[in-house]
């Protein structure tokens, strides 16, 4: 009935595999396969709403045609079966087109939530769904800032949708379906750092053309996708007030503490526990 | 372990094991009762919603967003089921911990009461699971996502269900005669309520922790970052409001087990109950107010959203608490009750304020629930409440253990 040896090392023993555990906290990679993020630049002050990267995109994923039409105002979202959409925006500087996917961050929230790490950020820098380890418990989209994930709400096998930086092409040498067909050459894909630089370089050589902003480069501790604007981004819809630190930033703290509680608490209780014991030995066995 | 069946047989007029049990299984007393009246159609159509469900999709049946992803199942079934299953650590630790041994008639029916919600629902989760088949992923190592709040929470589930049987085991083993087995699982007893009680601990404050990443999702005065210690501070009166609550129904249900002295006894636990649950929630409302003041958030109280927070904490937690302090110095059982219940009340208005109500409080769209999941709701508690009756009318729970467990002592 008394807290025993073996007892005692069983509580230890787990504790310890608990430490273990607990030990890798970031979707970080190893430090030998760490390779330059990729990423894309979006410039809305030359893309055309032309939706040819919506187009692209359904054909290269195998998704349906999108059907409706931009219009001023109306705001279209990316769904289960879109996994880019462009809608135009009355703005001060009249009407700008923005286009709308995954912003495929530097520290994804999505892939810090995911339990199975079926939301996998790639060594490429793509965030990636993969379909045999995740089990639909939507976790991901609970946590994206964003809203990218997407659901299959009407199937008895539903898919986590959202753009993959079309991944498989990604891997084959070829830039993602947007990139390539895009007409306007609103889109340039390449390592994040390059575009950052290529953003600064047009905002400093075009001043008055574009806001002194990059979206991308801080929100949300950093995202893969990047924009550029001639007006302010809350005339586009995106939200501005989001935080500059990543977002798995938020529940380290709490994922911290747990190896710290699991070896404290055992041993407060312990100790609380033969503290007390002495006043009562006499009902000692009652389970 | 030969003897253990011939210790059955011989306690059961000489049946098998299998007889033994079949026979257990039928149902007891009179069938057309209210309860069973009442909760038989709706697990029959929770059952048939259930499987339209996995037919036809979540969409079929719920009216989840791709903006609200988590709705009733998750916020009440899971996020405040599980709160209310605080009890079962709370009470562990009053009586093995601090040696409260007044408590000690209640822990079985408690401890029983907890492991039953988790089953249930925790088991509530697998039918919001979209691919509810790769479940095992997180437990098996097919890929761990340890840096996730949510693989912390399954896990402590998955451990803490086992840790609750071990606790409650020894009632098993009383019904089935096991005496040899008896003895080893009550040595487990310890171990099995430290281990229980570090689990809780985690993920009561796990389930808040959750909801940290939706920083820009859930209404700012019910989102800080102290979410995970609010969830912990208010599953110890959540818990215990149940005790009472549950206590008070079964003492009347089961009243022909329930021991003459337990009878007596019952109103001097839910006395003690009262005065701990009136300073938890001192406590907790202490901590609310920190929170509130150290986000600054006076402007937020002139809105809808504000009078809502302030009805909350005034109307489901304060007042509560004054009650339950009053009561407990007027020895008003009566009034005790009341209180718990409108606790239990502010609990759910709580855990439902964070994930459903403030949750994309500013949507276009609001996410509320269809008739069919609160239906799925219904038909999984009842299903539960089945259970606990079937355990309660077999089992040692609220009945004295049998005279051979006394002998050896």
């Amino acid at each position: 009935m008394t807290i025993n040896r073996r007892n005692f090392f069983k509580a230890v023993g787990v504790t310890g595999a608990a430490l273990v555990a607990g030990k890798k906290l970031k979707a970080e990679p190893k430090p030998k396969d760490r390779i330059e993020f990729s990423g894309v630049l979006y410039d809305s002050t030359r893309c055309a709403g032309c939706q040819t990267c919506e187009s692209s995109c359904a054909e290269a994923n195998g998704l349906p045609a999108p059907v409706d039409k931009i219009e001023a105002g109306v705001v279209r979202t990316t769904d289960e079966s879109h996994r880019t959409v462009v809608n135009a925006f009355n703005s001060s500087k009249g009407e700008v087109y923005l286009k709308k996917q995954c912003m495929h961050c530097n520290e994804p929230a999505c892939a810090a939530a995911c339990l199975t790490q079926a939301m996998y950020k790639t060594k490429e820098g793509a965030v990636i769904w993969r379909g045999e380890k995740c089990m639909g418990c939507r976790y991901c989209m609970v946590s994206c800032p964003f809203d990218s994930p997407k659901f299959e709400y009407h199937s008895s096998n539903p898919k986590i949708e959202k753009c993959t930086m079309c991944y498989s092409r990604l891997t084959e040498g070829k830039v993602p379906a947007c990139v390539e067909n895009c007409p306007a050459g609103a889109l340039v894909f390449g390592k994040r750092r390059d575009l950052i630089k290529e953003a600064r370089k047009r905002i400093v050589e075009n001043p008055g053309q574009y806001v002194d902003h990059i979206y991308g480069e801080h929100e949300a501790g950093g995202t893969g996708f990047i924009y550029l604007s001639a007006v302010p981004f809350e005339e586009l819809g995106l939200n501005t007030s989001i935080q500059t630190k990543s977002y798995p930033e938020l529940s380290k703290g709490f994922l911290y503490s747990v190896p710290a509680i699991f070896v404290l608490w055992p041993a407060i209780l312990l100790g609380i526990r033969e503290a007390t014991k002495n006043n009562h030995s006499n009902v000692e066995g009652n389970e | 372990m030969s003897n253990s069946n011939y210790v059955i047989a011989k306690d059961n007029d000489g049946r098998s094991i299998l007889k033994f049990l079949a026979g257990e299984l039928k149902p007891r007393g009179k069938f057309f009762t209210p309860f069973n009246i009442i909760s038989i159609p709706i697990m029959i159509l929770g059952l048939v919603l259930i499987v339209i469900r996995f037919w036809k999709g979540l969409g079929s049946i719920t009216n989840l967003t791709q903006e609200v992803p988590w709705g009733l199942w998750i916020g009440f079934d899971v996020v405040t089921g599980v709160a209310f299953a605080g009890g079962a650590y709370v009470l562990t630790f009053m009586v093995y911990i601090l040696n409260m041994q007044k408590y000690h008639s209640i822990v079985r029916i408690t401890v029983l009461n907890g492991f039953l919600a988790y089953v249930f629902y925790a088991g509530a989760l697998l039918l919001d699971l979209g691919r509810p088949w790769n479940v095992i992923n997180p437990i098996i190592g097919n890929n761990f996502g340890t840096s996730s709040v949510l693989f912390l929470v399954a896990w402590h589930f998955l451990l803490y269900m086992i840790a609750q049987l071990i606790e409650f085991s020894p009632a098993v083993a009383e019904w089935l005669g096991a005496r040899r087995a008896r003895k080893i699982l009550s040595g487990m007893t310890i171990a099995a309520v430290i281990f229980g009680i570090t689990l809780s601990t985690l993920h009561q404050s796990g389930l808040g922790a959750l909801y940290l990443m939706a920083k820009d999702k859930i209404h700012p005065l019910w989102y800080s970052e102290f979410i995970p210690v609010l969830f912990f501070v208010s599953s110890v009166f959540a818990g215990l409001s149940m005790v009472i609550f549950e206590g008070s129904i079964s003492n009347k249900v089961f009243s022909d087990q329930i021991s003459d002295k337990n009878q007596k006894s019952h109103d001097s636990i839910v006395i003690g109950l009262s005065k701990i649950c009136s300073v938890a929630m001192f406590a907790y409302f202490f901590l609310q107010v920190l929170v509130f003041v150290h986000g600054k958030r006076w402007d937020l109280l002139r809105t809808p959203m504000g009078y809502w927070y302030l009805l909350e904490m005034f109307g489901f937690v304060l007042l509560p608490m004054l009650l339950f302090f009053y009561s407990y110095r007027r020895s008003n059982i009566f009034m005790i009750k009341v209180a718990a219940v409108l606790t239990m009340l502010g609990v759910i208005l709580n855990r439902l304020n964070v994930t459903v109500i403030g949750f994309r409080w500013d949507a276009a769209i609001r996410y509320i629930p269809t008739w069919m999941e609160l239906a799925v709701t219904l038909a999984v508690i009842f299903t539960e409440i089945w259970i606990f009756r079937w355990v309660i009318n077999r089992m040692p729970v609220l009945r004295e253990s049998p005279e051979w467990v006394k002998d050896k002592e």
